[in-house]
């Protein structure tokens, strides 16, 4: 019954909105900063505004047939409130501007933190309501502008263009609603979903014996003063005109990993990109370096920041 | 995308989410500020009906509210379903064997009182709370069924404030606020609400009859009645409360003539005295000459649910829907059900019905039989001894009254059957009733025709104001008797008795004001200009008065859609002034008077085209500006150097040098270019 009336109501509007063209204009993306100015707020009753308005008309009806003058001034001061309430809603909106927003870093199916900052020129803000896609968040503002974070959802990575935002009130009675609807031209980065889990990465003890073997370059250091001459690396050495240096076992330990595109058979696409960003996203938080090769062959890597973990997610996310 | 703040997003995540929960909004679960204000709301309510709730229903229910706030202080939750249930089957039971009936005023506000409070026992929700706030009003408004004073629509216009303070706080913010605080926003809308409040009362269209069935039948009856018997006068000589205020075109007359005449009563029972048949009332009035001037003088009525009016003794003419009856007392056509004002004239110097008519002269010597033996046997007595005069058998009568032992005493005792008799041979204590009411009969025993007048007499006389006060305290009964060649003249055989027996409750005044009230009296007479601006300027304000409001601008008569018209075009103006008001640009306020000063030079600047950027800082600014503003380079390099030193030289800036700054800005002028 709720989600037959809630798909009514979307195709009641979304059908107003192609009618009227002034509603529509407000969809267009804009540029930021956003200021919340006269003819893009709008104000309705509430449900509750609208109870209260049946109730004042009873009260009048009341006053008038009883000759009650007390009443009707009590009823005249009730309404002029209410009626008053609605320019408050309007105050609570108005002039807000909408100045940067900031997105954090999530996956797919995580809310994403979105900061947005707002100026407030003159006075604080209280009880304002951020609504998109059905998450409704509230928030107050001081007198010098703040911020506040968004848990946006996320459907598909890659860049997502931050929808269309509903910022309301019902100050101060919750009688009235004044809205103001913002489509900021704003994109944010969604990174893949993450799967973690078997299988692992390609077997580590195979990974470092090629290391060995081949003699990587990756696994050779300079020379030092003090090392033992043992572990000098001569063919290498002398290929590079200096002395190199083989890395210990201890620290073959720490030996970047390397995930590779072409290591996962079998897979569709996106499960593909999922696994691999599990994969760093586990070799990142265990404190390892990692190397990763995407399809085109590009590798990033090997490192272990948070620069490398974030540029290798990126590379994942805009995977085409 | 390289910055990492991985563990500052999970925290502000984290906040975002628990923000969220904590909006009532969302969660719908009443918060304790929330359920506090409601609870303080309902209270208020209680409060405003106690006066007229039965003492059980009015304990049970402060009761059950003092219950329910201390259990959800303790623990969140409705209380249990079944006792509930059990309440909401016990409260009309309950009203209904107290009263016998659900419907009429003062049943069905009990109800509705109680239906507010049981609906608090289960208010969990912010949906709960709104409906809960939304009857708060309307009970609200039904306390001003009973008393419309003054003092009530401001106590229960007051009583609106926890009602808004309790939806502001169901709005997502609220809990951050100080308690304190939570009012103010209802409170500065109910003053900004003032202008609107004035123009929806004047302009919205009175109804001239109700639509539906005024209220009235289960109003007690205040004031002067058309049934007197012993003891009936008595409560309302104890009501202090405001019957009318005359306003007089001239001077006032002298407190002597201050007779207010309500309703002539014609028929004695035996006990009671009852106005006379409609073949009496009805009918022209009896001719009256006038000896001297006529007085104007407008009456303000408070409502007595009666069909007569007061009128100065004697009154001449009548305007307003207001008939002068045969026996010169003021009659209207529909019950006095709220406050009304009429104008009179009136002469106190008179002769009425120089000639008797026989059938009246019939009804005015009529006596029912068998009762009051003696005092029957006195009045013929008088008549054996003074023959054929009639002012000497009137001043008998007023002498036994005057040395006979009589006092005047509002606690009389009771009389007996032949109340005359007893009152006049035994108990001798009484007030204007038993005064008035022996005195005709006596004169009627004796063959004079005479008849009882009630009314009000007295008054207090404001001289800020002018105008006199009238209270039910005020009321009063006398006597007339028809005389050869004088007509009918008031006798008032109250005013002769001496002794006065006073009880030692508070007696509030005495018929025939001869009693003084203490000071609080005489404040409470003063302090009576407000409601009588009141009951004169709101109250009385009917569709009569409202058809009439322009007529200072010429339009003589409003009709319904004029005055719509006047209303919507009303609200357009002040909304419109609101608005403008609500889209005033936003002010900028300085954080410190460097900023101040720093704001007056950018407006300065401004003016010859140099706008600061957001992103811009004072040096940037100050360098664009020395450019584009060559020949006050010196200066703004000085301003430039001072404010960097000032606001980033000084986690405070200091005083002297601020105000330097703050001087230096106000010297500063831009100089065009000479050529």
């Amino acid at each position: 019954m709720n989600a037959a009336a809630r798909t009514w109501r979307e195709a009641l509007i979304s059908r107003v909105e192609r009618r009227l063209p002034a509603l529509t204009r407000l969809r267009q993306p804009e540029p930021l900063p956003i200021e919340l100015h006269r003819r893009r707020i709008y104000i309705l009753p509430t449900r509750s505004g609208l109870g209260f308005g049946v109730l004042l008309a009873v009260m009048l009806v009341g006053a008038l047939n009883y000759q009650n003058n007390s009443a009707l001034l009590l009823t005249c001061l009730l309404g002029a409130t209410v009626i008053n309430s609605m320019l408050s809603a309007f105050r609570a909106l108005h002039g807000l501007q909408l100045t940067c927003i900031r997105a954090g870093h999530a996956c797919v199916g995580d809310p994403l933190p979105l900061r947005l900052e707002f100026a407030t020129p003159a006075r604080a803000r209280a009880a304002l309501c951020l609504d998109m896609d059905h998450i409704s968040h509230a928030f107050s503002l001081d007198a010098r502008g703040s911020e506040t974070t968004f848990p946006m959802p996320t459907e598909h990575r890659g860049w997502n263009r931050v929808p269309r935002m509903r910022i309301s009130s019902t100050l101060p009675f919750g009688l009235f609603r004044a809205w103001s609807w913002i489509t900021p031209e704003h994109d944010v980065l969604v990174y893949p979903r993450q799967l973690a889990g078997p299988p692992p990465p390609p077997d580590e003890d195979d990974g470092r014996q090629r290391a060995h073997g081949d003699e990587d370059y990756a696994q050779l250091r300079e020379y030092h003063f003090g090392d033992p001459l043992k572990r000098v690396a001569w063919k290498a050495s002398a290929r590079h005109d200096r002395l190199l240096i083989r890395e210990l076992d201890a620290a073959a330990h720490d030996a970047p990993q390397r995930f590779e595109w072409n290591m996962l058979h079998g897979l569709d696409r996106e499960t593909r990109i999922s696994r691999l960003a599990g994969w760093v996203h586990e070799a990142h938080a265990a404190g390892r370096a990692w190397t990763l090769v995407l399809p085109d062959a590009r590798s990033l890597g090997p490192e272990a920041d948070n620069a490398h973990y974030h540029r290798c997610m990126t590379a994942l996310a805009v995977l085409p | 995308m390289n910055i990492a703040y991985a563990p500052a997003e999970q925290q502000a995540l984290a906040a975002a989410d628990e923000r969220v929960a904590t909006a009532p909004e969302m969660k719908g679960q009443l918060d304790r500020r929330a359920f506090d204000l409601l609870c303080l709301s309902v209270a208020c309510v209680l409060a405003a009906h106690i006066a007229h709730l039965p003492p059980w229903l009015a304990a049970a229910l402060s009761g059950l509210l003092l219950l329910r706030w201390l259990q959800r202080r303790t623990q969140r939750g409705a209380i249990p379903k079944l006792a509930r249930i059990v309440l909401v089957v016990a409260l009309p039971v309950a009203i209904l064997t107290t009263y016998g009936t659900p419907f009429g005023r003062t049943p069905g506000s009990a109800l509705a009182v109680g239906l507010l409070v049981l609906k608090l026992l289960e208010s969990e929700r912010a949906r709960d709370a709104r409906m809960a706030i939304g009857f708060c009003c309307f009970v609200l408004m039904s306390a001003l069924l009973f008393t419309q004073s003054l003092l009530m629509t401001l106590l229960v216009a007051l009583a609106l404030l926890p009602a808004l303070a309790a939806l502001r706080a169901l709005q997502p913010d609220a809990e951050s606020r100080r308690y304190a605080r939570a009012f103010a926003p209802g409170a500065w809308l109910l003053l900004a609400a003032t202008p609107l409040t004035l123009l929806g009362f004047l302009f919205v269209p009175r109804l001239s009859t109700p639509l539906w069935g005024a209220p009235g039948a289960d109003i007690a009856h205040t004031g002067v009645s058309d049934r007197m018997a012993p003891g009936d006068l008595r409560d309302l000589l104890m009501d202090g409360s405001v019957a009318m205020r005359v306003g007089f075109d001239g001077e006032p007359p002298p407190k002597a003539e201050r007779y207010f005449r309500g309703v002539v009563l014609w028929y004695f029972d035996g006990r009671a005295w009852v106005p006379g048949t409609a073949g009496i009332r009805n009918g022209a009035p009896q001719p009256l000459q006038a000896h001297g001037p006529a007085l104007g003088y407008d009456v303000t009525l408070e409502p007595t649910r009666r069909h007569w009016l007061f009128a100065l003794d004697m009154p001449l003419d009548a305007s307003g829907g207001v008939v002068l009856s045969a026996d010169h007392t003021l009659r209207r056509d529909k019950p006095v059900n709220e406050t009304i004002t009429y104008h009179v004239d009136s002469v106190s110097h008179y002769v009425l019905a120089q000639d008797l008519d026989p059938r009246l002269r019939r009804a005015a010597l009529e006596l029912p039989e068998g009762f009051d033996s003696r005092a029957v046997a006195l009045a013929r007595s008088w008549r054996t001894k003074f023959g054929n005069n009639d002012a000497a058998i009137m001043r008998a009568a007023l002498d036994l009254f005057r040395t006979g032992g009589f006092a005047y005493n509002l606690a009389a005792p009771p009389l007996g059957r032949d109340s005359i008799d007893d009152f006049l041979f035994d108990t001798k204590q009484g007030y204007c009733e038993h005064y008035a009411s022996a005195f005709a009969f006596l004169m009627r025993a004796a063959g004079i025709p005479a008849r009882v007048v009630a009314g009000y007499q007295g008054g207090f006389w404001s001289d800020y104001a002018h105008y006199l006060l009238v209270r039910q305290s005020d009321a009063h009964a006398w006597s007339e008797v028809w005389l050869q060649g004088h007509g009918w003249v008031r006798v008032d055989p109250t005013a002769v008795v001496r002794r006065v027996i006073t009880a030692g409750d508070g007696a509030i005044g005495s018929g025939n004001g001869d009693q003084t009230g203490n000071w609080l009296d005489g404040l409470r007479d003063r302090l009576d200009i407000v409601n009588r601006l009141w009951d004169r300027g709101v109250l009385g304000f009917n569709a009569l008065r409202q058809s009439e409001l322009l007529a200072p601008f010429g339009i003589p008569h409003l009709d319904y859609g004029q005055l719509a018209i006047a209303l919507a075009a009303g609200i357009v103006v002040i909304l419109g002034i609101g608005m403008l008001m609500a889209l005033r640009g936003p002010r900028i306020r300085p954080r410190d008077a460097l900023e101040a000063a720093q704001l007056r030079l950018q407006e300065k600047l401004a003016k010859q085209g140099c706008l600061r950027a957001p992103h811009e800082g004072p040096r940037d600014f100050f360098a664009r500006c020395m450019l584009a503003l060559p020949h006050n380079r010196v200066e703004l390099n000085a301003l430039a150097e001072a404010y960097i030193s000032l606001r980033y030289g000084h986690p405070a800036p200091p005083a002297e040098p601020v105000r330097n700054y703050s001087r230096a800005v106000r010297a500063f002028r831009v100089r065009s270019v000479v050529k």
